[in-house]
C-alpha cells in the first residue's frame, strides 16, 4: 500500500510538472492577479488625483491597458503553451490588426468631418 | 477486421485530440468576439463628442460604481484560473466551490452595471438621449450581456460536472468556459480605460 502510494506520490509528481508548464500555477495566477491590480490602479490613482497633464493621462490609461491585455493571456490564458503550430496566436494576431485598422481608419476618416472636430 | 477495433488508448487519445481541435475552434470564435467589440469601440470614440446638449460622460459617471465593478470582474478572472487550476489537479470539490464564487462575482458585477443603467436612465440619459449615450449603452450593454451568458454557461457547466464528473469533454468545457471569462475581463479593461476613466478625466 505505502509502496504504491509512493509511486502514485512520484508520478503525480511528474505529471505535475507537466501540467506546470501547460496550464499554469497557483503561483504564475497569483503573479498574474497581482500584476493587473497594480496596472488597474496606477490609471485609477493618476486620473482621481489629476497627477499628469491631458496628453500623459491618455498614454498611461492605453498603456497600461495594453499592459494588462499581455498579462491576462500570459498568466491566465496561457497563450505561449500551445503545442505545434499556434494557430490561435496567429489568429489573434490577425485578429488585432482588424480590430486596429477599424478604430484608427474610423476616428481618422471621422477627423475629417468639420462638423465632429 | 482486427484493424477497425479501437483500444480504449486510441480512442481516448483520439477524443483528447478532438477535444483540442474544439479549443482551438473556441479561440477563432473569441477572436471574432475580438472584431465584434472592436468596432463597438470605435463607433463609440467617434460618437463621444456628441452628446446633443445632453449630459457628458464626465456628468454621469460614477467612480465608485466602476471601480467597485472592476475589481469584482478582475478577482473573478483569478477565481475561474484557480477553477482551472482544480480541474487539473482533479478536484471536483475545489473545481465547483471556484466556479460558484465566480458566479457570485460575475453576479455582483452585473447587478451594480444593471443599477447604473437604471440609474443613467431615471436621471434621463437613456439609450435615445444622445450618439453617445447610444454608443456607450451598446458598447457596455454588449460585455454586460456576455458576461449573463457566462453565468448562465458557467451554471450549466456545474451541472455537468455534478453528474460526469472531471472528464476529458468536461475538461475541455471548463477550459473554454476560463478562456471566455479571462477575455471578458480584458474587454471590462478597456472599457475601463476607454469609456470611464477617459470619460472623467
Amino acid at each position: 500500500m505505502s509502496q504504491h502510494s509512493a509511486d502514485n506520490h512520484s508520478h503525480d509528481h511528474g505529471h505535475g510538472h507537466h501540467e506546470e508548464e501547460a496550464h499554469g500555477s497557483i503561483k504564475s495566477y497569483t503573479m498574474g492577479f497581482i500584476l493587473s491590480l497594480i496596472l488597474t490602479v496606477i490609471p485609477m490613482v493618476i486620473v482621481f488625483n489629476d497627477l499628469m497633464g491631458r496628453t500623459g493621462t491618455l498614454a498611461v490609461i492605453l498603456i497600461t491597458a495594453v499592459a494588462q491585455l499581455f498579462v491576462q493571456m500570459w498568466f491566465f490564458m496561457h497563450i505561449r503553451d500551445e503545442k505545434g503550430p499556434r494557430y490561435n496566436l496567429m489568429a489573434l494576431s490577425l485578429g488585432i490588426l482588424l480590430v486596429i485598422t477599424i478604430i484608427a481608419g474610423s476616428v481618422w476618416i471621422m477627423s475629417f468631418n468639420s462638423y465632429t472636430q | 477486421m482486427a484493424q477497425h477495433i479501437v483500444s480504449p488508448e486510441v480512442h481516448e487519445h483520439h477524443t483528447q485530440e478532438q477535444e483540442s481541435l474544439k479549443t482551438a475552434g473556441f479561440w477563432l470564435f473569441l477572436i471574432s468576439d475580438v472584431i465584434l467589440f472592436g468596432t463597438l469601440f470605435a463607433t463609440y470614440v467617434v460618437l463621444v463628442g456628441h452628446t446633443n446638449g445632453g449630459p457628458t460622460g464626465k456628468e454621469l459617471f460614477e467612480i465608485q460604481g466602476f471601480v467597485i465593478s472592476t475589481f469584482i470582474l478582475l478577482t473573478s478572472s483569478f477565481t475561474s484560473g484557480l477553477a482551472v487550476l482544480q480541474m487539473h489537479a482533479k478536484n471536483l470539490k475545489g473545481l465547483i466551490f471556484w466556479l460558484v464564487v465566480t458566479i457570485l462575482l460575475g453576479g455582483a458585477f452585473l447587478f451594480i452595471e444593471i443599477e447604473e443603467f437604471l440609474t443613467l436612465i431615471h436621471e434621463g440619459a437613456n439609450i435615445g438621449t444622445s450618439a453617445f449615450l447610444s454608443a456607450f449603452f451598446v458598447l457596455v450593454g454588449t460585455h454586460g450581456i456576455h458576461v449573463t451568458l457566462g453565468i448562465f454557461w458557467c451554471i450549466g457547466l456545474i451541472i455537468q460536472l455534478r453528474k460526469h464528473g472531471i472528464t476529458t469533454v468536461t475538461k475541455r468545457k471548463i477550459t473554454n468556459f476560463g478562456l471566455y471569462w479571462h477575455f471578458l475581463d480584458v474587454i471590462w479593461i478597456f472599457l475601463l480605460s476607454v469609456v470611464y476613466l477617459m470619460g472623467v478625466m
